[in-house]
């Protein structure tokens, strides 16, 4: 077998470029992932170096990197946290989507977008990144905060909607009809239900086989399940990431701590791959007349974001800062924005590059916002007294 | 206060003490309480295993102070620190409620016959009546130990009988 020295040497300079960054952001308590995006600009059609060799694993890395990202996403979730974030945040759930979906919609239609353009634009910013903002939340330490339950459940309620977007997207995507659409959206929310009640019921079984002492065994036997059922799902237009997400809302209790832990590295890996990989698709002269259009979109959406986080916090009985501090901590956009463009890929030649600034601004500035909103806490205190 | 009844998912009625439980979906659970002095104390137990532990500010009551966090073995030892010396008076509680019965503490010293062998082996219940429900040993609490469980010197155990029964195992290990 020959070794191609060309793709090594490139994937691995991709791989340091993107430790570097990593840990930079880590120092600043940024999300990595603007960052990789903007490592993928970099290497992509008119940016600063070439990677040829490596372009093609990438790309197969990237779709890989989704069902990892979506997996650990299911896997994170119980019935309880579901139906406990239900039963007090549905209005909010509510005034999140009709404020949020609502600018991307018309930003769509403003520019012209088609039908299946201005559904994903609509998705890319209604969907807060809920990995960067929990971890977030941890970094700041405000786990302890009265505010944090309501943001926490208003992520929790917005990844589930995308369970039964995203099926709704790649049909509309594959040029079907909209009876279609809502066929398969019908068919992915009952799937849901079942995986929810077969997590239940059969929990343990589907636990049994894939806690294994080794975690080698345990590792390939989790990876082979989630790829099978993502292609499943995928050959059946139900969307990958959809099947991804099933399979680990099947897992519960200790077999999801048991996969979460085996495949949190390969999920890192592969993340960052997928998030390079958008990068790549986008070139800087296709994004920089896309600017203005994305900050006033950012603009407009982070400040819907804070009205949401304002009134899911205040349903919790939280004051006026913790208000705050809530809406100020759900502007960040990320993966599910980027898989949501990753979905629609070329066939709306604008909405890459606009999504990739869209989030680019809003991972950066999101963060920086809300740590400013927690600061400007203490100041307050003083005069209050 | 309204932020209590909206945010409090379950509530335990803990001796005198009320602990709120807060779901904290996809991140963990938090525990609310507040202690004799007023501090309103919030314990963070994290998916990962780890803990964190926050005071709630006057000022704002819906910030939370960070101050320390402890990963799962740390909380465990922490756990012990504060655990082990409250058995003794846990099984106390137990025994007024029934006539008769007294629990007793009987420290293993150096000369007792039994320093370094089984429990089993000092027949401790057969002769006495009395059973031994707990070994304390340092920080560590051994509840309902074996026969097979070897004592060492130092090592305090928990009985539980009648005043005879814990005087006669108190005499077992004098030797």
């Amino acid at each position: 077998m020959g070794v191609s020295v060309a793709f090594l040497l490139e994937f691995g300079l991709i791989l340091v470029v993107l430790s570097l960054l990593g840990a930079l952001a880590r120092r600043w308590t940024l999300s990595p992932v603007p960052l990789y995006l903007l490592t993928g600009l970099a290497l992509g059609d008119g940016g600063i170096v070439q990677v040829p060799e490596a372009g093609e694993f990438v790309e197969i890395g990237a779709a890989i990197g989704v069902v990892l990202l979506l997996l650990a996403l299911g896997l994170e979730f119980s019935i309880e946290e579901f139906t406990t974030s239900l039963r007090r945040h549905i209005p909010s759930a509510g005034v999140d989507i009709v404020l949020n979906a609502a600018p991307g919609a018309l930003a769509g239609w403003v520019l012209g977008l088609n039908g299946v353009g201005i559904l994903a634009l609509a998705g890319a910013t209604y969907v807060s990144s809920s990995g960067i903002i929990a971890r977030l939340l941890s970094d700041l330490r405000r786990l302890g905060n009265r505010e944090t339950p309501a943001v926490l459940a208003v992520l929790v309620l917005e990844d589930f909607a995308m369970a039964a977007y995203l099926p709704l997207l790649s049909v509309v995507a594959a040029g079907g009809a909209w009876w279609q659409a809502v066929l398969w959206v019908a068919v992915a929310v009952s799937a849901l239900a079942a995986a929810f009640a077969g997590s239940y019921r059969w929990g343990h079984h589907v636990g049994r086989v894939v806690t294994h002492p080794e975690a080698e065994q345990s590792m390939l036997r989790v990876l082979g399940i989630t790829l099978v059922v993502a292609a499943l799902a995928e050959s059946v237009h139900v969307s990958a990431a959809v099947g991804a997400f099933l399979v680990g809302l099947t897992l519960t209790g200790e077999a999801a701590d048991r996969a979460r832990a085996v495949m949190e590295p390969l999920r890192d890996l592969f993340a960052a791959v997928f998030f390079v990989s958008i990068g790549l698709l986008v070139s800087f002269s296709e994004m920089l007349p896309l600017l203005p259009a994305a900050a006033v979109l950012a603009t407009l959406t982070a400040m819907t974001k804070v009205a949401t986080g304002w009134y899911a916090a205040s349903r919790d009985g939280v004051a006026r800062r913790g208000r705050v501090r809530a809406g100020t901590a759900l502007i960040v956009r990320g993966e599910f924005s980027i898989i949501i463009v990753g979905l629609i890929g070329r066939q709306e030649e604008r909405l890459v590059p606009l999504v990739s600034a869209y989030v680019l601004i809003l991972a950066v500035v999101g963060p920086l916002l809300t740590r400013f909103a927690g600061a400007l806490s203490p100041g307050l205190r003083k005069q209050a007294r | 206060m309204v932020t209590e009844r909206n945010q409090t998912d379950a509530v335990w009625n803990h001796g005198v003490m009320d602990v709120n439980e807060v779901l904290l979906p996809g991140v963990g659970l938090r525990y609310e309480f507040t202690n004799r002095d007023g501090d309103r104390i919030g314990v963070i137990a994290l998916r990962s295993g780890d803990f964190e532990v926050v005071l709630y500010d006057e000022g704002d009551p819906d910030e939370s102070r960070p101050v320390f966090r402890l990963s799962g073995a740390e909380a465990e030892t922490l756990a012990q620190i504060l655990g082990a010396p409250r058995i003794a008076e846990r099984f106390a509680d137990l025994t007024r409620e029934v006539p008769g019965l007294n629990a007793g503490q009987v420290e293993v010293l150096e000369n007792s016959p039994y320093a370094g062998r089984r429990l089993g082996s000092s027949r401790a219940r057969t002769l006495t009546g009395a059973s031994i429900v707990a070994i304390v040993r340092g920080e560590e609490v051994i509840a309902s130990p074996g026969p097979d469980e070897r004592l060492n010197a130092g090592d305090v155990l928990v009985v539980i009988g009648t005043a005879e029964g814990i005087l006669g195992v108190e005499r077992l290990f004098e030797g």
